[in-house]
């Protein structure tokens, strides 16, 4: 069935993989109709999977540096976006996200609108330049360009903060999933997911991470996508929601206006279990300030631009054309996705607030409401709350409280369609969130024992040893990420921003300087590094003490400090020491011009 | 002015051009977004809500690939496109 070169045949095996795993999901759905419980539904899904990808993942095993570290520079264009796309798209992006749209509105949408408009960024002042360059990671880039161990370390460490903060809650996100699905308590789930997630990368490095993320980006783009589409056509919203929602939209606004936003008072509210809100801001209305809308989508934009995991993707197309063209595909796939939670959450939150519809809870009594099967469900796993705060015996809006997941989970089981439908979300968030597991882990292992190891240690060490060391760190890393989420320190949403505001407040200028500014120098860029990574911290650390913070920078955005500080610095020092050598600014120009060599290494 | 300089002028404007009309759509008119929140957008929703969940969205798709083509245009000019296909 299939012959010759592989590269050749992606159209057809992941054509066939796709059509396995459609065929897979109507096998599911009969054995439901004959009687499969639920929870053998679940594991089927999970399990199958996850196999799938461990079996790529050791088809793709590699002994060759140039496989394990840029998948051998051959993934094509539109394959490389798939892989980016789910590379890019977390556990947060697949479960918190329409959730946090259903609650917050107007004002959370800004993620959307930061988290597309990175790309632009990405493609135009770096990513082509960056493949140019022919680096294996982004502080081989700071390295080479700047020179010097000093500069080469801090980049190390700019990417290890910001990826490290990011992988904890992707690990505890599959940890999560696999301990509802698989019904196992999260300690053990924690690790279950680890090891799911070493699988696709130890064996095959970047290459196996390739493979596998295009596999795991059609199954949650399927897992995203089919319940949308069959959520909006049951409740007669539309056939194609996204071209049909308005009247919903306004209809909920509507009801925004009827029930209005009742407060609650905080004796009432520390009754709500831990991590669920109520509705409290308005739905497609502008309910935040330019600024907070701006500054937010900015971070977010400037953060996309600087995380290494996402611009190491661009190092495994086969061209710098490629590279640009493969952002563009990156975005088309994000966009599949992105475009779909704001339907996502408008379809959920009418099914439950509108008293018109048989599913809607508000306006209904208390009793009524605690004895539907679902509610009792997502009350059970800790989900849904519902309280009678004024007394009058019927639910009220404000008396109504969500997890930010269960918009993805629960509302499925909700619209009323089948169990299988939450069996393949459970498969899709598991694939989100080990895809970006795998690229944030792989980042810094690679980061370590290239940059740090190879470069600085042992300059002579063998190709063998260096991929030995590499794995060794793969799953130290790994198992450091899994202790942490075990601890369950932080919400999954919280810590993947600070992950853009990190990773901005290092290593946006010194990326884009160094591209776009000759006169930039080694003593510049450790500066901008140093202190911006600093000062962002410190500004992080300052709010969350209770500090008022200025110009509007929340913990949320506190990389607009950070890389400020990182810009003025850098600009200063570069300016005050001596302009770079005239080897570098060749190195600079050869750069700019996408035709001959790479600048390190053969092509 | 040498080949090489003449090809980095080029791609700069580009840069600017894609730039600016990135800043528009993702900063730009986020400004205003109480202003258009009465008018309705395409498709019937409100113009502020249809910019954040599609059309500001959508216009960064179409305006990277406009840019990349944009791009490898100037690089073909000069003589510094890369052989071979992607």
């Amino acid at each position: 069935m299939i012959k010759g070169n592989f590269i050749d045949n992606l159209p057809k095996v992941y054509g066939i993989y796709t059509g396995g795993f459609l065929a897979f999901i109507i096998l599911m759905s009969i054995g439901e109709q004959m009687g499969m419980t639920s929870k053998a539904i679940g594991i089927c899904f999970v399990a199958f999977t996850v196999c799938i990808y461990a079996i790529i993942g050791y088809l793709s095993r590699t002994a060759q540096a140039d496989a394990y570290y840029v998948a051998g520079r051959q993934v094509p264009t539109v394959f490389n976006g798939m892989a980016t796309a789910a590379d890019w798209m977390s556990g947060a992006s697949f479960v918190a996200m329409a959730g946090g749209i259903y609650f917050k509105g107007y004002g959370y949408m800004a993620l959307l609108v930061g988290w597309t408009g990175g790309y632009v960024l990405v493609a135009t002042l770096l990513a082509p330049y960056l493949r140019k360059f022919g680096c294996y990671t982004v502080p081989d880039f700071i390295g080479t360009r700047y020179g010097g161990n000093l500069s080469r370390f801090l980049a190390v460490v700019v990417l290890t903060v910001a990826s490290f903060t990011y992988v904890t809650a992707q690990i505890n996100a599959t940890g999560t999933i696999a301990s509802v699905a698989l019904d196992i308590p999260f300690q053990y789930a924690v690790y279950v997911g680890l090891i799911s997630i070493l699988l696709c990368s130890m064996l095959g490095g970047m290459r196996g991470v390739t493979w596998t993320q295009v596999a795991q980006y059609i199954v949650l783009i399927i897992a995203y996508l089919l319940p949308v589409f069959w959520i909006s056509n049951k409740m007669g919203a539309g056939f194609f929601p996204h071209f049909m929602l308005a009247d919903e939209v306004a209809r909920i606004g509507e009801l925004e206006q009827q029930f209005g936003f009742v407060k609650n008072s905080a004796a009432d509210l520390a009754t709500v279990p831990k991590g669920l809100a109520g509705i409290t801001k308005a739905h497609s209305a502008v309910n935040a300030t330019p600024w907070a809308f701006i500054s937010l989508a900015l971070a977010m934009m400037m953060g996309t631009a600087s995380l290494p995991h996402v611009m190491m993707r661009y190092f495994t197309t086969p061209s710098v054309k490629a590279a640009r063209k493969s952002v563009g595909w990156s975005l088309f796939f994000i966009f599949l996705l992105y475009s779909s939670a704001p339907m996502l959450a408008t379809l959920s939150k009418l099914s439950l607030i509108d008293p018109s519809l048989s599913t809607g809870i508000i306006g209904k009594s208390i009793a009524e409401v605690q004895a539907i099967d679902w509610y009792q469900n997502w009350n059970q796993a800790n989900l849904m709350f519902v309280s009678d705060f004024n007394g009058n015996g019927t639910l009220e809006l404000n008396e109504f409280f969500m997890g930010g997941k269960a918009v993805v989970l629960a509302t499925p089981e909700i619209a009323g369609l089948p169990y299988v439908i939450s069996g393949l979300v459970a498969a899709g968030g598991m694939a989100a969130a080990m895809s970006t597991a795998d690229g944030l882990i792989l980042a810094i292992a690679n980061a370590i024992s290239h940059d740090v190891y190879y470069k600085i240690i042992d300059p002579k060490a063998e190709t063998a040893k260096r991929l030995v060391v590499a794995r060794v760190l793969l799953v130290v890393i790994g198992f450091a990420g899994a202790t942490i989420a075990a601890m369950e320190i932080q919400g999954i949403l919280g810590s993947v921003i600070w992950a853009f505001d990190f990773a901005m407040s290092g290593l946006f200028f010194p990326l884009v300087l160094g591209v776009w500014w000759k006169r930039a120098n080694k003593e510049g860029a450790v500066a901008g590094m140093a202190l911006g990574l600093l000062s962002g911290l410190g500004y992080l650390i300052w709010v969350r003490n209770g500090g008022s913070g200025f110009l509007g920078i929340t913990q949320l955005t506190f990389g607009i400090f950070g890389s400020a500080v990182s810009l003025v610095s850098m600009v200063v020092v570069s300016l005050i020491t001596s302009e770079p050598s005239a080897a570098t600014q060749k190195m600079v120009d050869e750069v700019r011009v996408p035709s001959g060599r790479t600048i390190i290494g053969k092509n | 002015m040498s080949k090489q300089a003449q090809h980095w002028e080029k791609t700069r404007g580009l840069l600017m051009m894609t730039l600016a009309i990135w800043f528009v759509f993702s900063i730009g008119i986020f400004l205003f977004g109480a202003e258009m929140e009465s008018v309705t957008g395409p498709f019937g929703y409100p113009l502020t809500y249809w910019f954040t969940c599609q059309g500001s969205l959508g216009i960064f798709v179409i305006l990277i690939f406009w840019f990349a083509n944009r791009q490898e245009k100037i690089d073909e000019e000069f003589g510094f496109s890369e052989r071979g296909d992607d």
